[in-house]
């Protein structure tokens, strides 16, 4: 069983492997594998280092390392959803805090439908879904509230009733992945939407105000829980209801 | 660096709604606080507390120094807080903010001018040597009512500590080294626990106990009463925001009295668990 590797800041990473030893003796010329730095790693001259601090995550098949940790200071990257609020408005179109350490620029043109004559008007403090377009460390980033590519919205653009709350990063990630059990808990129990942003806020809107507090709080207590004790906290906060 | 902005939308429109119909969005109930944690140690003088989501650590130290010149028989309190980037988005260290600078008054009042600590005991020879006591603050994580938790963690960490020892020979003081002499605690005459409450709504019909972060930003009055185990209301604090009535003012003070209780029995059972 392959055991739990925590690194830090810092740390130089030792990518070889012990199954790789028996093929180096073989192949001892061969050695140039690529490997390929997922987030929190970084190459400095010949060696790896981490960046960020948690667990070391390799994938074998595609030679893919990179460090999974748990933070609350987002860092924007392409094509990643995150929920904004609307903090000014300009003439090429608005200003969005992500969380990040600079607003994002959402244009006028980037929701569905939009054209010159047609803009949407979006008030400073709107809540936004969008996708992240541009994220480099030189320039500011910037959002899309639609799809480029199909032109439709998708799910992206104003966020009108309900409540958004902030969570971890880590929090934020599991909840993408749709199988996340305390979602599926909470579906069984109450209808509901949510919007997830990998920048650590999450909007909920439910029927009335009782149980978007419910599923708010249900998914805020969920984050050391695992899968049994998640289904078991939701069963108990839907029968005190 | 990203201004301090505002409650979106929403979120202010949901946590009236959510209040109108006398729930909070964290599910509590208006007079209740959120799970309060206080650690004391694992050294003398170092208490951390947590509030929910806001985290403070407080750490008291001492050295002998001379008193000021018209105070020649009492020892200095000095106060110190540090509110950095770390504990949430938008603050900084190099320049502190007017709600850095009214947290760090408003605790240091408490600590201060209540005369909790007897300044008196803490001189050593009259002019010429008093210990002066620092008490520093540092705010890890902001998640609402930095106040009572700092007053928490002060007064906690007051209680924690040990000076050392001092035999006087005539004109001479010795200050006995820890390891030779317990060292002694200083001495306090109250414990003087900050309750602050947020008021919401055009005229503040609506209040809360212990606002959280979203709380503070969408409330438009807030009103601190500082009471000790005595029942003696130490301070009241309320810095603009909309008037608030004689009843609002009696009903907050009714509700202090029952959580100071509270508070000061979870800084006794800390201060007994502790490791130091």
């Amino acid at each position: 069983m392959a055991s739990v590797k925590i690194v830090l800041p810092g740390d130089i990473i030792d990518t070889r492997r012990e199954e790789d030893t028996t093929q180096q003796e073989s192949n001892v010329e061969d050695e140039a594998t690529v490997i390929r730095l997922g987030p929190g790693l970084v190459q400095s001259s010949e060696a790896v280092s981490a960046v960020t601090a948690g667990v070391l995550h390799s994938n074998s098949e595609t030679n893919r390392w990179w460090v999974a940790g748990n933070k609350r200071r987002y860092v924007a990257a392409v094509g990643e959803p995150v929920v904004g609020v609307v903090v000014a408005r300009h003439g090429e179109g608005y200003r969005v805090d992500i969380g990040s350490a600079h607003d994002a620029l959402l244009s006028h043109l980037a929701f569905e439908g939009a054209t010159k004559r047609n803009k949407p008007n979006l008030a400073v403090g709107t809540v936004v879904y969008g996708r992240v377009v541009v994220a480099n460390s030189v320039m500011d980033p910037e959002i899309e509230c639609y799809n480029s590519n199909t032109g439709k919205s998708e799910g992206y653009g104003e966020l009108s009733e309900g409540f958004m709350f902030k969570c971890s990063l880590g929090l934020a990630r599991r909840l993408i992945d749709t199988k996340a059990p305390v979602l599926a808990a909470l579906g069984n129990g109450v209808p509901f939407e949510v919007a997830v942003g990998v920048n650590g806020r999450v909007w909920v809107n439910a029927g009335s105000v009782a149980t978007t507090i419910l599923v708010a709080n249900a998914i805020r207590n969920s984050e050391y829980l695992d899968a049994k004790q998640c289904r078991q906290m939701v069963k108990e906060l839907l029968e005190k209801q | 660096m990203v201004a301090e902005i505002g409650p979106s939308n929403i979120e202010s429109a949901f946590l009236l709604e959510a209040l109108k119909r006398g729930t909070r969005v964290d599910g509590r109930g208006i007079y209740d606080y959120r799970t309060l944690k206080i650690s004391c140690g694992p050294t003398y003088g170092l208490a951390e507390v947590q509030l929910g989501q806001t985290r403070v650590l407080a750490r008291v130290s001492c050295e002998v120094t001379r008193p000021f010149p018209d105070r020649p028989t009492e020892g200095i309190v000095l106060f110190n807080t540090e509110l950095s980037s770390m504990a949430g988005f938008g603050l900084d260290s190099s320049r502190a903010s007017t709600q850095e600078v009214a947290i760090s008054r408003m605790v240091e009042r408490v600590i201060k001018q209540s005369r909790a600590i007897d300044s008196e005991a803490l001189c050593i020879l009259a002019g010429e040597k008093v210990w002066t006591i620092r008490i520093d603050v540092h705010f890890l994580d902001h998640g609402g009512n930095l106040i009572d938790a700092a007053s928490i963690a002060a007064i906690a960490a007051l209680k924690h500590f040990r000076r050392p020892d001092v035999t006087i020979d005539g004109e001479e003081a010795i200050i006995h080294d820890v390891r030779e002499r317990n060292p002694v605690p200083l001495s306090i005459h109250h414990t003087p626990i900050c309750v602050t409450f947020g008021f919401f709504g055009a005229s503040g019909d609506m209040l809360v106990l212990d606002p959280t972060l979203l709380e503070e930003q969408v409330q438009v009055s807030s009103f601190t009463i500082t009471l000790n185990s005595h029942r003696e209301i130490c301070a009241l604090n309320k810095a603009g925001g909309i008037p608030l009535s004689p009843d609002q003012i009696q009903r907050c003070t009714q509700v202090a009295l029952a959580k100071v209780d509270e508070v000061n029995e979870k800084i006794q059972l800390a201060l007994k668990a502790s490791t130091a």
